[in-house]
This record gives C-alpha cells, sequence and structure tokens, in this order.
C-alpha cells in the first residue's frame, strides 16, 4: 500500500507555496466556473482541497499500479506486430487505470472536459509517475500536447481532440526526422494540399517518435514548397483514425524501455493544419517544447526521487565492518549530496512550473478580455522568468538526476551493477533526460542570454534577496549573497571580451554558477517555510554551490582565451 | 438496455492491520484503533456492477451499506467510482446485529428501493467472515443466488452467465433476473477514484439516510433483539514460533524432517 503523494511531504510543501493562492484565482477566472460545473471549487481553500485530492488519486495509481509494473515493464518492453505498437502489459495497464482514475486532460479547461488544474498539479503528477516508471511517465505527460491544440488549434479542432485526450486517447509530438534532430529547420516530412479532397496529405518518414502509435499526432512538416529553413514549416494533427501512419520499427533503447520510441512513415496521410501556416517551428514548436522540457525536469527530478530513496534504503539495511553503511561517511556524504540536489531540483521545477502557470493562464485570460495594465505586466515578467528558468533547470534537474542515480549505484557497490536492484533502471532511465527535448549544451545556448541580460541576476536582487528569513538561516544567506559577488564579476569578465568563441565556451559554467545560485536561494526559502524538511539540504547544498563556483570562478578568471586552440580539433588533426 | 444494480457494501476495521490495541480489554473488538475501510470483496462486487454499467448503456449502480452515520464514507467511496447513488441504513435499532438481523434489515431496504435486476455484493466481510449476509438477503427476497462469482461474463435475454471460482477449478452457471450474486476476492480489483467525480462528490451529502422506520423494518427483526447469535468472546490469536530448528538442505536432514512430521500426524 503505497501512495507516491502522502509518502513524499516534499510534494505538499510545493503545493502549499504562497504563489499558488495567486495562480488558482487566475485558472479559476475568481471561481466563476463554479456556476457552470459541480466539480469546479469555490475559492481558494476549495481549490487547494481539490489540487490535493487529486493528487492523492495520482499517487495511489502511481503507486499502487505504475510502481509494481514498473520491473516488468522494463524488461518486456513494447512490441511492433503488423505496423502497430504493441506496449507491454504492464504498460497497458497502467495507461487503463491512469485513465480510469481521470488523469488524462487534468490541464484542460472543464468545458472540454479537463479537470482545469494548474500546470504545478500536472508536473507533480509527472513528478510521482517518474519515480515509479520513468518510460511511463513520458506516455502519461504527453497529454500535455493538447495544450498546444488548446492553443492554437481552432475551435472545431479543440472540441474533435481535447474531449477524446481527456477520455484516455494517447498523444505524441512527431518533429525528429533522420536528419533533423537538434536542428528542426532541416525537416523535410512533405505536407501537401489536396484540393479534391480539402485536406492536407503529409508524405515522408519520423524517427526518434516517442509513443509514434499514439492516438492524435502533432507533426512537423514542410508546407511550403521549395523552402529550406523553419519558415517553410507548419503544424499538422493526424488522427489515427484516419489512418496511414506506419511504425516501421521501435528503438532499442537503453532506458526508458517501456516508452516505444518509433520511426514512422506517412504515406498520402490525411491531416488538418493546426494553426497558421508558416508559424510551425518558430511558434508552435518552441511553446510546445517549453512545456515538454518543464515536463523532463519533472522526469528527471522523480528519477532524484527514486534513486535517493534506493540508495538510504540500502545503506541503512547493508552492513559491512559490523555497521550498516549509512554509518560511513564516505557512504552519508554521497546520500546527502542526492538529497540537496533532489531538494534543489524540486525547488526549481516548481518555481519554473509557478512561473508558467502566471503567464500561460494570463495569456489564455486575454483571449476573453483585456487585460489590465497591472495584469499586462505580470505576465511579461512571468513569461521571461519561465523562459530564463526552464532552460536553467532543464539542465541542472537532468545532470543531477545522471548523478544522482550514478551515486545511488556506487552506494550498492556490486549490488547495484545487477539486475536485482532497480537502480540500475533509473540510472539508464535518467541518461535520456539530459539528452532529449534539447540536450544540456543546447539549454546553455538557451540560457545564457539570460546571464548575460541579467534576467537571474536581477531575480535574485529583487525577489531572493529581499525575502525575510528565519534568524538561523542568516548565515547561509549571506554566504550566498558571497557568491552573488562572485558571478556578477564573472559575467562581465567573459561578457566584455567580445570573444564569441570563449563566450560560448565558457557559457557552461556561468550558466552552472547560475544555477547553483538560483536553487541555493529556493531552498533557502524552503528551508525558512520548513526547516525540519529542507534545512540540511540547504547547508549541504550552499556547501557544494561554493566549491563549484569556487572551481569555476578559477576556471574562468585564470583561462587563457588563446589556450581555446588547444581545445578545437582542426580538420587537420581529425583527419588521422 | 440498462439494468439496475444494488452493490451491499459494509464498512470494516482494517482486520488486515492488526495492531497490539485492537482488542479491549473485555475482549471486543476496539473500532476506534482500527481504521475503517471498504470491505475489501465489497470493492471486488462494486467493480463488477461498475462493469455492466460500462457494458450495458442506461445501467445504474446504487449502494446500500448498514452502520453508523460514519458509514456514508462507503457510499461516498462508490460515487468517486463511478456508483450513482446510495442508501445507508443507520439507526440505533439496527446496532448489535448478527447476519440474520443483517439481511433482514438489507432485505428491507432493498424492498423500498423496489425495482432492481441484479444485487452484488462481496462474498462476506473481513471483521466476521460469515459469508452469510449475501444468500440470506437472496433468500428473504425469494430470488435466485450465484455465491463465489469471479467474473460476470454477460446479461442477455434476461439472463446472467457467470463465472464462479470453485476451490478445484471454475464453473460457468446461468440465472434468470432478478437474482443476487456474491464475489469473490479473487475476481478483478476494483478501478481506482476518478479525480473527476471525487471533487463532484468530496463535499455534500453522499447517501440518503434511512432508519428502520423509513424501510418499514420491524424492530423485533431488527439489532440485537433479532440477533439469534450471540458473541461469548472474541479473542486475539497471535500465532508465534515457540522454538525454531534450523535445517540444512542435504537429502538427509529433509528426510528426518518428514520423518518427524509423520510422526507427529503433521502430514500423512
Amino acid at each position: 500500500m503505497s501512495n507516491f503523494y502522502l509518502d513524499n511531504p516534499a510534494l505538499k510543501h510545493h503545493l502549499h507555496h504562497p504563489l499558488m493562492r495567486r495562480i488558482a484565482e487566475l485558472k479559476e477566472r475568481n471561481y466563476t466556473d463554479a456556476e457552470n460545473y459541480d466539480y469546479a471549487p469555490v475559492d481558494f481553500e476549495d481549490a487547494l482541497d481539490s489540487y490535493e485530492k487529486v493528487m492523492e488519486v495520482a499517487g495511489d495509481v502511481i503507486g499502487e499500479v505504475v510502481a509494481p509494473n514498473a520491473e516488468e515493464v522494463d524488461h518486456v518492453g513494447p512490441s511492433v506486430v503488423n505496423n502497430r505498437v504493441v506496449y507491454a502489459p504492464g504498460t497497458a495497464e497502467n495507461l487503463k487505470a491512469t485513465t480510469q482514475a481521470g488523469l488524462m486532460g487534468l490541464s484542460m479547461p472543464r468545458r472540454y472536459e479537463g479537470l482545469n488544474l494548474p500546470m504545478v498539479a500536472f508536473i507533480m503528477a509527472s513528478d510521482m509517475a517518474a519515480r515509479a516508471d520513468a518510460g511511463f511517465c513520458n506516455l502519461w505527460a504527453l497529454q500535455d500536447c493538447a495544450e498546444t491544440i488548446y492553443e492554437f488549434g481552432d475551435e472545431a479542432q479543440k472540441q474533435k481532440y481535447i474531449p477524446r485526450v481527456c477520455a484516455g486517447a494517447t498523444m505524441s509530438m512527431d518533429l525528429t526526422e533522420p536528419d533533423a534532430g537538434s536542428d528542426l529547420q532541416a525537416v523535410m516530412l512533405r505536407a501537401t494540399y489536396d484540393e479534391a479532397n480539402d485536406c492536407w496529405r503529409l508524405n515522408g518518414v519520423k524517427r526518434f517518435i516517442t509513443n509514434g502509435d499514439s492516438d492524435i499526432h502533432l507533426v512537423l512538416a514542410r508546407s511550403e514548397e521549395g523552402t529550406k529553413d523553419g519558415r517553410g514549416l507548419s503544424m499538422f494533427i493526424y488522427d489515427k483514425n484516419d489512418g496511414g501512419v506506419n511504425v516501421r520499427r521501435i528503438e532499442n533503447k537503453m532506458g526508458i524501455k517501456g516508452s516505444p520510441t518509433c520511426e514512422l512513415t506517412y504515406k498520402n496521410v490525411k491531416a488538418e493544419l493546426c494553426g497558421s501556416r508558416k508559424l510551425g517551428l518558430i511558434k508552435y514548436v518552441m511553446s510546445l517544447m517549453n512545456g515538454a522540457r518543464l515536463g523532463i525536469m519533472a522526469q528527471a527530478t522523480g528519477l532524484s526521487e527514486a534513486a535517493y530513496r534506493e540508495a538510504i534504503a540500502y545503506a541503512k539495511d547493508r552492513k559491512q565492518f559490523g555497521k550498516a553503511i549509512i554509518e560511513f561517511p564516505a557512504v552519508y556524504e554521497m546520500i546527502a549530496n542526492i538529497k540537496a540536489k533532489l531538494d534543489g531540483s524540486r525547488a526549481i521545477l516548481y518555481e519554473t512550473a509557478r512561473f508558467v502557470d502566471v503567464y500561460k493562464i494570463l495569456e489564455d485570460i486575454e483571449k476573453e478580455r483585456k487585460l489590465d495594465e497591472n495584469e499586462k505586466a505580470e505576465l511579461k515578467k512571468y513569461k521571461k522568468l519561465a523562459d530564463a528558468f526552464t532552460p536553467l533547470g532543464k539542465a541542472m534537474n537532468t545532470e543531477y538526476a545522471n548523478q544522482n542515480t550514478y551515486d545511488t549505484i556506487q552506494i550498492h557497490g556490486g549490488s547495484g551493477f545487477m539486475k536485482d536492484y532497480p537502480c540500475e533502471r533509473y540510472y539508464r532511465d535518467a541518461r535520456i533526460t539530459n539528452i532529449y527535448e534539447g540536450t544540456t549544451q543546447l539549454q546553455v545556448v538557451a540560457a545564457i542570454r539570460h546571464v548575460l541580460t541579467g534576467t537571474y541576476l536581477s531575480h535574485w536582487k529583487e525577489v531572493y534577496q529581499q525575502e525575510k528569513l528565519d534568524a538561523k538561516l542568516h548565515g547561509l544567506q549571506n554566504r550566498v549573497a558571497h557568491l552573488v559577488e562572485i558571478y556578477e564579476k564573472l559575467v562581465p569578465f567573459v561578457a566584455e571580451t567580445r570573444n564569441q568563441p570563449l563566450i560560448d565556451f565558457q557559457a557552461r559554467r556561468l550558466v552552472e554558477a547560475a544555477g547553483n545560485i538560483t536553487l541555493s536561494y529556493l531552498l533557502l526559502s524552503d528551508a525558512n517555510r520548513d526547516y525540519e524538511q529542507f534545512g540540511s539540504s540547504a547547508e549541504v547544498y550552499v556547501t557544494l554551490a561554493e566549491v563549484e563556483i569556487a572551481k569555476i570562478q578559477k576556471y574562468i578568471t585564470e583561462f587563457n582565451p588563446d589556450n581555446l586552440k588547444f581545445y578545437r580539433q582542426t580538420e587537420e588533426q581529425t583527419e588521422g | 438496455m440498462g439494468f439496475k444494480i444494488i452493490v451491499l457494501a459494509k464498512q470494516v476495521p482494517d482486520t488486515r492491520n492488526v495492531g497490539k490495541d485492537a482488542m479491549k480489554e473485555d475482549g471486543t473488538v476496539n473500532r476506534a484503533a482500527l481504521p475503517a475501510i471498504f470491505n475489501p470483496e465489497d470493492l471486488n462486487a462494486l467493480e463488477q456492477a461498475l462493469r455492466l454499467k460500462d457494458r450495458y448503456d442506461g445501467s445504474t449502480v446504487t449502494v446500500l451499506t448498514m452502520g453508523p452515520p460514519r458509514a456514508e464514507e462507503i457510499v461516498r467511496e462508490g460515487l468517486f467510482r463511478g456508483a450513482d447513488g446510495g442508501y445507508l441504513l443507520t439507526d440505533r435499532a439496527f446496532a448489535g446485529a448478527d447476519t440474520l438481523a443483517t439481511s433482514y434489515a438489507l432485505s428491507t431496504a432493498i424492498k423500498k428501493i423496489g425495482d432492481f435486476d441484479i444485487i452484488i455484493s462481496g462474498r462476506q466481510a473481513i471483521d466476521g467472515d460469515t459469508a452469510q449476509v449475501g444468500p440470506q438477503v437472496a433468500e428473504k427476497l425469494g430470488i435466485p443466488q450465484i455465491t463465489y462469482a469471479e467474473e460476470i461474463l454477460s446479461v442477455e435475454n434476461g439472463k446472467i452467465k457467470i463465472k464462479r471460482r470453485l476451490e478445484r477449478g471454475v464453473e460457468v452457471v446461468e440465472s434468470k433476473l432478478p437474482m443476487l450474486v456474491t464475489v469473490n476476492g479473487s475476481a478483478a480489483d476494483c478501478r481506482p477514484r476518478n479525480a473527476k467525480l471525487l471533487l463532484r462528490h468530496k463535499k455534500g451529502v453522499a447517501a440518503t439516510e434511512w432508519s428502520a422506520a423509513d424501510v418499514n423494518a420491524d424492530p423485533q427483526q431488527c439489532g440485537l433483539s433479532g440477533s439469534p447469535t450471540k458473541v461469548k468472546a472474541i479473542e486475539s490469536v497471535v500465532f508465534q514460533a515457540k522454538e525454531s530448528k534450523t535445517l540444512d538442505s542435504s537429502d538427509q536432514a529433509i528426510e528426518e524432517l518428514i520423518v518427524e512430521l509423520i510422526t507427529n500426524h503433521t502430514i500423512g
């Protein structure tokens, strides 16, 4: 009997963050939905109670059904029969249970049969799902593609597709092709208008498509003949009921084995245009990807949670030299670091989700009525913060998930290398998180802009440094303030060289420093609200941050730009 | 076509997680110390009912329970999973009922509900383990009963077809409607709570409350006065190994053990 919400007090802590009052009020339009829907909340307390109740339902299904199935799903995996994906039996059971529990279309408005939950709640369910089975987390969380239809589709499409997703239809986003991975501008899948049948037709191949045999696909395709870049791409909706897309094969992967990764062939496939032509990549995919990145942050956090729990359980149980190995500093240090990185990951995950909530809901409200000046400013502020925090959090949390699952195996010793313990699965599953939906290297490209323009710095100064903390946290607060001083010198030190290759070279280090400081502040805030739960992690994390930033400082300030030549492999060097 | 289904469900102390304070000194069950739960096999029964509802459009599922006011939560749990409504029989007059008095009370409530096609209950409750209430209700209503059901296979042309789980196999039997079926724990688990239904029913009144007078029950046949069974004492029996023995895995050790077990009549 385990409930992944009730057994994890950190989730409740984040669900009760002060900003939730504003989020719920916006999401519920001042609780006016209650007039029309008997399951809509009447005030903030009612809304928060509803969020908790749904998290309990999710925690129950994930703890009781998804988690016990995870090992078998990992071993059996999906297969392809007659060009169709057949899920592992456990995966099929998970999908059925989550659908019966009404956990599809969580964030969709009630008029399309959704539960109208904020992004924070959706992300929390993903966080729990990933702790149980990271591969299943993908299948389930792809319901978020409905957000794209809601934001950009026409009314007929919303009415046609969103209620189906709420009733359990699965989704996929068909973006990647053999020659278009990180560089989606190179997408070639052809969309042509079929005058005779008054519809679009898709022809081509997609590759690495997660859950590629889903019921409803979002497809990025080239609608403008003769174009070569992103401006020639549009977004389409393919309904599996219309047929025409076949699964050629599924990949044999290192991890997330329950999640089928498909190669798809499109033969004269009927599709609907979603939104406007030519905005497929430059607007819709960008929006879709930001949502997906937040989802991967949650997945990474859930994996860190799973790793932490395995690490501590094993270390308490395993006895060597006459005592439990958790008694040894070499082991308890690793566990404390895992916990600190886990708590830090969760802090930035929910902080980002809250930013996304505020601005996305305001954007949605803007479609219904004009926003006043305050609301416009609020939207702008939170959109910018969401843009800044998403790549930063994605980079930090997914790298931490790798480190944490790695350390958990180390704590298990030889046993960790065997299939007998789930930590090897977590390790394999974590490995994709810092690759897909944009590698860490690409997150750095997105985040460095906010380092150079000062988004993070001003947010620390204007918000985090203004927070009134309990006296026992003042020492830590001062130490973090000192890190900010170092950071403030490092950024111009790099930027003012105006040496672009050098800036690109040092970008990752600057972004990591920004991540270390951000997580430190967020953990201070968490510890301020609940010292018992987060005090140790705040202490441990700030120490880690100091060490990392000292290293970064030394690297950046002592690096001779001329030495870039030693790093750069010229064609001459690589030829041999 | 749809069917009118009544699910009999009971709120029981969770005897699967019995702590030290599960029994009072006077030998009765300390209900305050045990969490109250939906009787597990009644959840299996509810699932069978909900499957019929999914399969046959227009079917309705009504939960009927008897107990103290807090047993309303059983009806609420039913609503969270897809039941349409429910009744709570609650009255001091019902207190202390044995299976005879319980089945009498339930049958009066069912008569009051009136129109029904199928009554589904769990095989037995984990607090009494009698497996008598379901069959007795069928007797009192004068309808056929099928016990130990594992799956309701179909309801077609006024006939219900049911797979029963017996000790040494399964059998498929048929009955005409209306009828009563009791469901085994080996049947499909109950579906999880549904988030939307939970939000819809989390507040407010879940069940229509009925007293003995509401269902025209004869007070003499209810509660303690209607119960010929008297509980003398309840004992908490804790199994514990007083002495243990370690065996090695050699053929000789196993043979000696077998001989010992045969000699002391444990086996053979």
